[in-house]
């Protein structure tokens, strides 16, 4: 292990609990210093991203897939729990389990069909799908109220109702350093070095044995399915959804977190969520500045630090040791 | 009959329109491997810098020659800033540049411009022909001439001019270009004044049945991808043929089924060809080196 020198750092994994408790410790008091509901909204929207960004980053960053049509899922899990839960007054907990079911099945049946292609394809492939959903969620509108959006009811979790931005601050805290927890256990595990051998090289790891169809489509499956949950709990939360959720720009603003943060890094995902989502909020006042600086910010990310900013400044510091 | 013929007559205006901008994805596909996302951002600006040079009162023709020069020079200048200095990048890597130039364009034009429609003059009038029982909007006739005219141009280009074939073979293999002489830091920087000029072209053909607005390039620049994708990334005949395909699908689904489906009917497409044939309709199939 001692030689493993210039691979990554897969090979010898770091204490995990300090980063941990740090997370835990920073989300415990935040809630202190936000003096009204405003911040504290804009926390659980960051938060929100975060835990979105995570699991994009499983696909993308670790497995090496991109996908330009992850807002879809979300926009699955969104309106398949208001929709479940108005028309046919479904319990809330259950609508979001089988939101986050259709949406894995979904992503488990084009699967086979997109994920044989690479790079250029499989960016329109994903694209197209993403696009689909969002275009029959914005022309169904006998179900989904259309362009105009639809409202959602109340979450009802084990007959308690969270209600207000700090109740469901904490749910959503608690969800992402759960995600945390569960991602880095996903990625040092046997499972987890598979999809990165898969990165690597994926006729390499084929060659090793692993069985590289079923690792790519079992990680699509996963983060569509989590996106489709978080989709349901930030329809619970807003009160009200649009197609907005489910559509391209979305989609990438969440690649946008993941590759701005540092691909193929749990850390650098919450990264880029954090600065990402802190961005419109700074430039809300200067409209269309806000599009330009996301740009730029991708551009010069790209660019001059191309594995994103985590894992770029971790490699600087840690370069002497190699 | 007359409705059909209608059918066709929008479907392959539309078609010539999404050819252009699969043109312009092919040409930098070819030279560089980068897809460009923000193609359908060339075409955006061609509209609006034809329409704000208009409305500034400088005649139609020349207003049309100045956007094209200015957006070609937009595309030198992405070209030499963003994409030299990225080059040897991954494809995710190159395809997020992409969409982060589309965003600064976006934005720039929404800073500057505001976001408010804008629509040109039509070229000839708004006096409909009437063929075959069917209506046809002279701007139409205009749009399918000046695209054949460019799509001839660009064959003449390619197959006949020295740099042209330069660009073919680049594309074809870069190593052994640059052993021949092509220089394919040129070839790179042609490809996008090209694909630039021909988006702005068919930015401003467009505008005057379309209006344009700072977000109009987003739809237009997938749609010239399906179609590029279509037809095979970087085959020029592909691109042509994808794109007049997918106009005339859209137009008939919108005519026969639904208006509101048209958009997917191209996505749908785009996931089956895929499924059914990846190298696209006309590309050459590929192998992968380990």
């Amino acid at each position: 292990m001692s030689t493993s020198g210039s691979l990554p750092d897969v090979l010898a994994p770091r204490s995990r609990a300090p980063g941990l408790l740090a997370v835990t410790v920073v989300l415990m008091v935040l809630p202190v210093f936000l003096p009204n509901a405003f911040y504290l909204d804009v926390a659980i929207r960051i938060a929100i991203n975060a835990v979105l960004a995570i699991t994009l980053n499983l696909l993308i960053g670790y497995t090496g897939q991109i996908s330009l049509g992850h807002a879809g899922f979300v926009g699955l899990g969104a309106y398949g729990s208001a929709i479940l839960t108005s028309r046919w007054d479904i319990h809330p907990g259950l609508a979001l389990v089988v939101s986050a079911i259709a949406a894995g099945v979904l992503a488990w049946v084009i699967a086979g069909l997109i994920l044989r292609f690479k790079g250029h394809y499989l960016a329109m492939a994903t694209l197209g799908l993403g696009i689909i959903i969002s275009i029959v969620i914005t022309n169904e509108t006998v179900w989904t109220g259309g362009p105009d959006g639809m409202s959602v009811g109340d979450f009802v979790m084990f007959g308690w109702q969270p209600s207000g931005e700090r109740q469901w601050y904490w749910i959503f805290a608690a969800l992402l350093v759960v995600t945390i927890v569960l991602a880095q256990n996903l990625v040092d595990s046997p499972a987890g070095r598979a999809l990165q051998a898969l990165h690597g090289s994926e006729v390499a790891a084929r060659a090793m044995g692993i069985d590289t169809a079923s690792f790519k489509t079992r990680v699509f499956v996963l983060s569509a399915s989590y996106a489709a949950i978080i989709g349901s709990l930030s329809a619970h939360y807003l009160g009200f959804i649009t197609p907005g959720i489910a559509a391209f720009p979305h989609s990438v603003e969440l690649v946008t977190m993941v590759v701005v943060g540092g691909m193929a890094s749990v850390w650098g995902a919450v990264f880029g969520a954090v600065l990402l989502s802190l961005l419109p909020q700074v430039l809300a006042s200067f409209e269309g500045w806000e599009t330009i600086a996301f740009g730029v910010i991708l551009v010069v990310t790209m660019i001059f630090l191309p594995r994103g900013i985590v894992p770029s400044l971790a490699g600087l510091f840690r370069r002497p040791e190699g | 009959m007359s409705q059909f013929l209608q059918f066709v007559s929008s479907g392959l205006t539309v078609g010539a329109i999404y050819a252009l901008a699969a043109l312009g994805f092919s040409i930098i596909y070819n030279a560089s491997g980068v897809i460009n996302f923000a193609q359908g951002e060339f075409m955006m600006l061609g509209g609006m810098a034809g329409a704000f040079l208009t409305a500034a009162g400088i005649p139609l023709p020349l207003a049309a020659l100045l956007s094209v020069v200015a957006i070609a020079l937009v595309g030198l200048i992405i070209e030499k800033l963003v994409v030299e200095p990225a080059s040897g990048s991954d494809v995710v890597s190159l395809i997020i540049i992409t969409l982060g130039v589309a965003m600064i364009l976006r934005g720039i034009v929404q800073v500057t411009f505001g976001k408010a429609n804008h629509s040109l003059p039509a070229f000839s009038g708004d006096k409909p022909i009437a063929v075959f029982g069917a209506t046809i909007l002279p701007q139409s006739i205009w749009i399918l001439c000046v695209s054949a005219l460019l799509v001839v141009g660009l064959s003449f280009f390619f197959g006949r001019t020295r740099i042209g074939k330069g660009m073919l073979a680049a594309a074809y293999n870069r190593l052994a270009a640059e052993l021949v002489g092509v220089d394919t830091r040129t070839v790179l920087m042609l490809s996008f004044v090209l694909s630039a000029a021909i988006g702005a072209v068919g930015g401003i053909l467009v505008a005057p049945i379309a209006t344009t607005s700072y977000d109009s390039g987003g739809m237009l620049g997938l749609k010239g991808f399906v179609a590029a994708t279509l037809g095979g990334l970087g085959s020029g005949v592909g691109a042509v043929l994808g794109g007049l395909l997918l106009g005339l699908l859209e137009s008939m689904t919108a005519g026969y089924a639904s208006s509101a489906y048209k958009d997917a009917v191209s996505f749908v497409l785009a996931l089956l060809i895929l499924g059914l044939r990846p190298q696209g309709l006309f590309g050459a199939r590929q192998t992968d080196r380990v």
